[in-house]
């Protein structure tokens, strides 16, 4: 039976990684992700994890020993953030492009410069496009649960992806949460043993990471892609299979008071706390107001978006991050596609907040809201603003 | 610390009579003519095995190897990128290591050996490979030196050696080319204090053979530089690849030696060295080289010579005693 006990996150995470089993942890520490490759470590050196601990030089080195380790056959995890991830920019492509099931989790961290340590989204917004499956977790039940589900839709045949579980450094990953600590019988019910499709051996040789010339490249993307938008149903899948086993459901998109509301809060990750608690305030005084959260952002599941939109008057999208250059942060810019392809006509508004470990108060939400439907009123054009900025 | 010593007694050395038939590297792969790089390749390969995986960085060997669909390999082959063969190999190993130890694979005794050029290996995928080095993963790190980046047309590297003219580093009315000296990779991993560390060139099949032969049966990280012709970047007849290989061992430029547990030893003693401008004569990247610069160049490789004696000496307290 499950345990429920009080647990930093990072260690949460790494508990799970535990559970998993995993065979090879490659890592190198960038702060705020150390405490997850730290307890690792700790449980290798104490025995608890029968696993190699690579202490790499360096985060390039990381992921690449990563693609190493998996191309073995080894069931294979790591963790970075920030620069770290940034660092390993490069063979996160081919990771994917490989189709080595690698799991990472990404203590989410702003991106110098100025160098920052603390949260925002500006670090996985520039790896939108590495072709990895990825969750976002709210808190830490769920850094503990999708870390679980990644290894299981990763492996699964279907896929063949790497994925990674982003959750909010700081935020998250360093506070004490209550959870539910499943037994290790019930994780290996849930996730069997590695079995991959193919790996480096001497008995059936094949080789690995060829070079693809302008007569295959095309086709060779085209099958990954493929395999990233396929794993939307194995996505599903598993995280029903989840809930049979430990009894807590996830969806690609969650709802928070959404089916009146006529003005919802669109966010990700552990802001989308803070928005629920606004949004109960908010009712109270009679606002109709909810909030979608993203889970599922890779591959971004368009009808479920769709779907938990349907009905509402305006849009208000919380970027973490911002797209130097053109109008909207890269959430906002990405839905309003995705809203224009689709022929609706729903206003948004955008605000870049929380860069850099700047807080984003429940009275943040209620400016944001304020300000949003003023323009909504005014039938104004689509604009995005930072928020809280010290003029 | 002797792990390479106890581990190389009763060494069955490879000899004319029993070299490998063995061709993990398979015939068809799109080598220049004349290419010295492809064949320590083979060579390399043939002493490895066919109980080889492979992990090769980008570059010549790579792209010619490894068009899709084709292979030219016959064991399992991995590329990744440029910089990480060090440390795509050292996941490679723990991987193997891991499932080996929980009973999840059978210990098959396959060798984990990376494969980079000079560029791969002394600039972009340096600290790669010390990192790798450092940490000890058992493995083999074979650089096939060409000096320089031929696969993107023969631009300099830190293993170009002074005067020879490249693509970024041409010989000019103000310049007579590369400007700086060969970095001594050998003498980086060798400080690295791994068990085994060796040079070799393809003109002594033998003797780089059973190098590579040693690197594998020696526990822990094992480096090899392979001093790799290329007659397309050095402009220099592709026929003269093999005495460009032996030339060069016998000018003393590149001298064939290992660093066994730290102990320097020399595989050739040149006693009568040739002139170095035997060597610099016959490849065009030095043929705006005048006499003066040939005279500091050989300089050069007589001072680097007695450095590596004294090592020699230095290492070998017993052997200078009798």
């Amino acid at each position: 039976m499950a345990r429920r006990v009080g647990l930093e996150v990072s260690l949460a995470c790494a508990e799970a990684a535990k559970l998993a089993n995993v065979d090879v942890v490659a890592a190198y520490p960038i702060t705020p992700q150390t405490h997850i490759v730290e307890h690792l470590a700790e449980l290798v050196a104490d025995g608890h994890l029968d696993a190699e601990f690579v202490p790499v030089e360096s985060e390039h080195s990381a992921m690449s020993a990563c693609l190493g380790s998996s191309a073995a056959g080894a069931r294979t995890f790591t963790s970075s953030s920030s620069q770290g991830l940034a660092l390993m920019h490069e063979i996160l492509f081919i990771a994917s492009a490989m189709r080595l099931p690698i799991v990472m989790a990404v203590a989410n961290r702003a991106l110098s410069g100025p160098l920052n340590i603390w949260n925002d989204h500006s670090d996985i917004m520039a790896e939108r496009d590495i072709g990895w499956v990825q969750t976002f977790a709210e808190n830490g039940q769920e850094v503990l649960d999708l870390t679980l589900h990644a290894f299981k839709v990763a492996e699964d045949a279907r896929v063949c992806l790497p994925m990674i579980v982003n959750m909010d450094g700081f935020l998250l990953t360093h506070v004490i949460e209550p959870m539910y600590m499943p037994d290790q019988s019930e994780v290996d019910a849930y996730l069997p043993a590695f079995a991959p499709q193919q790996r480096l051996d001497i008995a059936k040789p094949i080789s690995m990471g060829m070079v693809g010339m302008p007569e295959v490249y095309t086709e060779a993307k085209k099958a990954s892609l493929e395999a990233l938008l396929g794993s939307y149903e194995v996505v599903k899948e598993h995280w029903a299979g989840f809930a049979k086993q430990f009894g807590r459901s996830y969806k690609p998109i969650e709802s928070y008071r959404a089916e009146d509301a006529e003005v919802l809060f669109v966010t990700m990750g552990s802001l989308g706390e803070t928005c629920m608690t606004a949004i109960d305030e908010l009712r109270e005084q009679g606002v109709k107001v909810g909030s979608v959260r993203i889970r599922l952002w890779r591959p971004f599941p368009v009808e479920d978006f769709l779907a938990a939109i349907k009905g509402a008057k305006g849009l208000i999208v919380i970027d973490r991050a911002l797209s130097p250059g053109v109008p909207t942060g890269p959430v906002a810019t990405e839905l309003m596609s995705l809203l224009y392809a689709k022929g609706l006509k729903v206003p948004v508004h955008n605000f870049v907040a929380g860069l850099g470990g700047r807080d984003v108060t429940r009275a943040d939400f209620k400016k944001m809201l304020d300000k949003a439907r003023e323009a909504f009123a005014a039938g104004g054009e689509m604009t995005c603003e930072m928020v809280g900025v010290k003029e | 610390m002797s792990i390479a010593a106890e581990a190389l007694k009763g060494f069955e050395k490879i000899t004319p009579k029993s070299i490998p038939l063995v061709e993990p590297l398979s015939r068809g792969h799109r080598g220049c003519q004349g290419c010295g790089e492809v064949l320590a390749l083979r060579m390399a390969a043939k002493a490895v095995g066919s109980a080889m995986i492979a992990v090769s960085a980008t570059g010549c060997m790579e792209i010619i190897t490894s068009p899709y669909p084709q292979t030219a390999w016959e064991v399992p082959w991995i590329h990744v990128a440029f910089e990480n063969t060090a440390a795509v190999a050292s996941g490679v190993e723990a991987g193997r290591k891991a499932l080996i130890r929980k009973g999840r694979w059978a210990d098959d005794g396959a060798k984990v050996v990376a494969f980079a050029g000079d560029g791969a290996t002394a600039d972009i995928g340096m600290q790669a490979l010390s990192g790798a080095l450092e940490r000890g993963h058992d493995f083999t790190y074979i650089c096939l030196d060409n000096e320089a980046y031929m696969n993107t047309g023969i631009q300099r590297s830190s293993s170009t050696p002074w005067g020879a003219g490249t693509t970024t580093s041409p010989a000019g009315k103000k310049s007579k080319g590369q400007t700086t000296w060969k970095k001594n990779m050998a003498a980086i991993a060798a400080a690295h204090n791994i068990p085994y560390v060796a040079t070799a060139s393809p003109a002594f099949h033998l003797d780089l053979m059973n190098k590579v032969k040693k690197a594998i049966t020696v526990p822990g990280p094992a480096y090899v530089h392979i001093f790799s012709p290329c007659p397309t970047g050095w402009r220099c007849a592709p026929e003269d690849s093999l005495k460009t290989a032996r030339l060069v061992v016998n000018t003393r430029i590149f001298p064939l030696y290992e660093v066994i547990d730290g102990r320097y030893v020399l595989s050739r003693d040149v006693k009568k060295p040739k002139p170095v401008e035997d060597y610099l004569k016959i490849q065009r990247r030095f043929r705006h080289l005048g006499p003066e610069d040939i005279a500091v160049i050989q300089k050069r490789v007589d001072q680097d010579w007695q450095r590596l004696m004294a090592l020699v000496k230095a290492t070998n307290p017993e052997a200078s005693a009798e």
